[in-house]
């Protein structure tokens, strides 16, 4: 009797938000069509969902997307996990000790502030190939969130469980991997998920300048062969692997931490 | 069982000696003396309370007994050996949330043996013999977040008992625990310490607590913490909570309440924990 009467509104709740989709694709598709013109922003353009869908499909049969998409996946994949390893080590040397964290944190507070996307010219003309520049800008933009994280993690690590760990015999690396470490790690997996959202960001952003194939090239060289239907495939391919790297984090973590989560546990 | 119960059984083992030990909190400007020329010897398998009002450094004396915080002055020994850092040989039971929320209760019970080197099948047995003895058997399994706050506390005394420590130090163990829970953890805490007979300095400022627990009870006063008496309690062991309507009971907590009265118009102190001053 009471699941039957809270299940409702569920269903009703899952209905609603499907239509609320339906309806944004619907308004879409209107507004393109007859080339809807508000003054401020103009929908001459852009090209309706059925004519993406069709660029899609033909994106999908043809070698291209593979090329395009595991390139960028590549630049992802070697910027972020060097910003994983350097960025995790930076930011335990900085939580657990006094010296490190004065000589390593000025430089790292003074460069914090410039935004990934203004490294872009300096970055073309320090490394030798426009992929090495890239490889750097998804680095230095997923670096910053994870080192403090990290570091916030690692410096707020419960006393008393330190405490706990030395009085039952733990040694000072023992202490780093059985405490300071899953202590952290929740702290540690929300800078990895931040990493990863501005990773991609800044991924995406220095295709478009430098790069050869990557998913955000592929975006830009759209709009300018006027292929605007193929903007829009490459902007729901962006956020589709965006989606797909934060979901593979979350499940990882969730995997990793049972204990947060004790019900499914057992 | 593999408890070294020829060796905690003679009376050799878990001797502890105050002698003129003071202990100075905080730095600078806000140091202060928590603890002031104390003199208190514990006998071997001696179960002693320390009772005494917010504040007055019987954390303190825990803390540094437990080897976390520094003695400045006097001498504070174990079996004669000078106390330095924290050993597996003095276990220390805190208030509530130290057990690692991450391990299993098995493994959490198993961590001084695993920091030992011991095989994993080796500690998980030890471990779960131990759990059996605090009734915790069918536990082994779980997170501590899935565990009652009694429950926890037990699995707390399993992790230091495992360790065969020479005393076993708690920090107001049972405090954040609901009345009805405490009484039960306290003739849990009664029934084991009758199986394992390890010298046991309980802190607490619960006097119900102290005279049904305690061998003997360690009054301290109020910042800088000073011994204002020592008083040994005749009743017979086991004990139960029946014992709390008896009148020499009775007696002995007007006693004890008239010589913790705070004076009056005075302000109550902060809680020190027995890892220094409250950060």
């Amino acid at each position: 009797m009471a699941t039957a009467i809270k299940a409702r509104p569920a269903a009703v709740r899952w209905m609603v938000r499907g239509l609320s989709i339906l309806a944004c694709i619907a308004l879409w598709q209107v507004a393109s069509t007859t080339h809807l013109n508000l003054g401020i922003v103009t929908f001459r353009n852009v090209p309706p969902p059925v004519e993406v869908v069709q660029s899609a499909l033909a994106l999908f049969r043809s070698p291209k997307l593979t090329a395009h998409v595991t390139s960028s996946l590549w630049r992802v994949f070697a910027g972020y996990g060097a910003a994983v390893v350097i960025g995790v080590f930076l930011g335990f040397a900085i939580g657990r000790s006094r010296a490190a964290s004065d000589l390593l944190l000025p430089p790292l507070e003074l460069l914090r502030p410039i935004p990934a996307v203004a490294w872009i010219p300096l970055s073309i003309l320090m490394f030798p190939s426009s992929e090495l520049s890239m490889i750097y800008i998804t680095f230095i933009g997923a670096l910053f969130p994870i080192v403090l994280n990290t570091v916030h993690g690692v410096a707020n690590v419960d006393r008393r469980l330190v405490a706990s760990a030395r009085s039952l015999g733990a040694g000072k690396l023992a202490i780093l991997r059985e405490v300071v470490l899953p202590d952290a790690a929740p702290s540690i997996v929300t800078g990895l998920a931040i990493g990863m959202g501005t990773s991609w960001f800044c991924l995406v952003t220095a295709e478009m300048i430098s790069g050869q194939f990557g998913i955000g090239y592929y975006t830009w060289e759209a709009y300018t062969l006027q292929n605007y239907a193929d903007i829009i495939v490459g902007m729901l391919i962006i956020g589709l692997l965006g989606m797909g790297s934060s979901w593979l984090l979350t499940t990882a973590g969730r995997l990793l931490m049972p204990w947060r989560s004790p019900k499914v546990a057992r | 069982m593999n408890i070294r119960v020829a060796d905690i059984g003679t009376e050799s083992v878990g001797r502890i000696d105050f002698a003129d030990v003071s202990i100075s909190l905080g730095s600078g400007g806000d140091a202060f003396e928590a603890v002031s020329g104390l003199d208190v010897a514990i006998a071997p398998g001696e179960l002693v309370c320390i009772l005494g009002p917010s504040g007055c450094g019987k954390s303190t004396l825990l803390g540094a007994l437990a080897g976390h915080l520094p003695i400045t002055a006097g001498r504070l020994t174990v079996d004669g050996q000078q106390v330095q850092s924290p050993s597996p040989d003095r276990g220390m039971v805190f208030q509530q949330h130290t057990l690692f929320p991450w391990k299993r209760v098995r493994d959490n019970v198993a961590f001084g043996p695993k920091m030992r080197g011991l095989a994993r099948r080796e500690r998980d047995r030890a471990a779960d013999a131990i759990l059996k003895l605090v009734g915790l058997s069918g536990f082994e399994a779980f997170y501590p977040a899935q565990l009652s706050g009694g429950m926890q506390q037990r699995v707390e005394i399993a992790r230091v008992l495992i360790n065969q420590p020479r005393v076993l130090l708690m920090d107001e163990p049972f405090s954040a625990l609901d009345a009805q829970t405490r009484g039960m953890m306290q003739e849990v805490l009664l029934d084991i310490w009758s199986k394992i007979p390890t010298t046991t300095v309980f802190v607490t400022h619960d006097i119900d607590e102290a005279l049904f627990l305690a061998d003997r009870i360690v009054v301290m006063s109020a910042r800088p913490g000073r011994v204002i008496e020592d008083v040994v309690l005749p009743f017979a062991r086991p004990r139960s909570h029946d014992l709390v309507t008896e009148p020499e009971f009775v007696r002995l907590k007007r006693h004890v309440m008239q010589l913790l009265r705070r004076p009056e118009d005075s302000e109550p102190l902060a809680r020190l924990s027995p890892l220094g001053v409250p950060s």
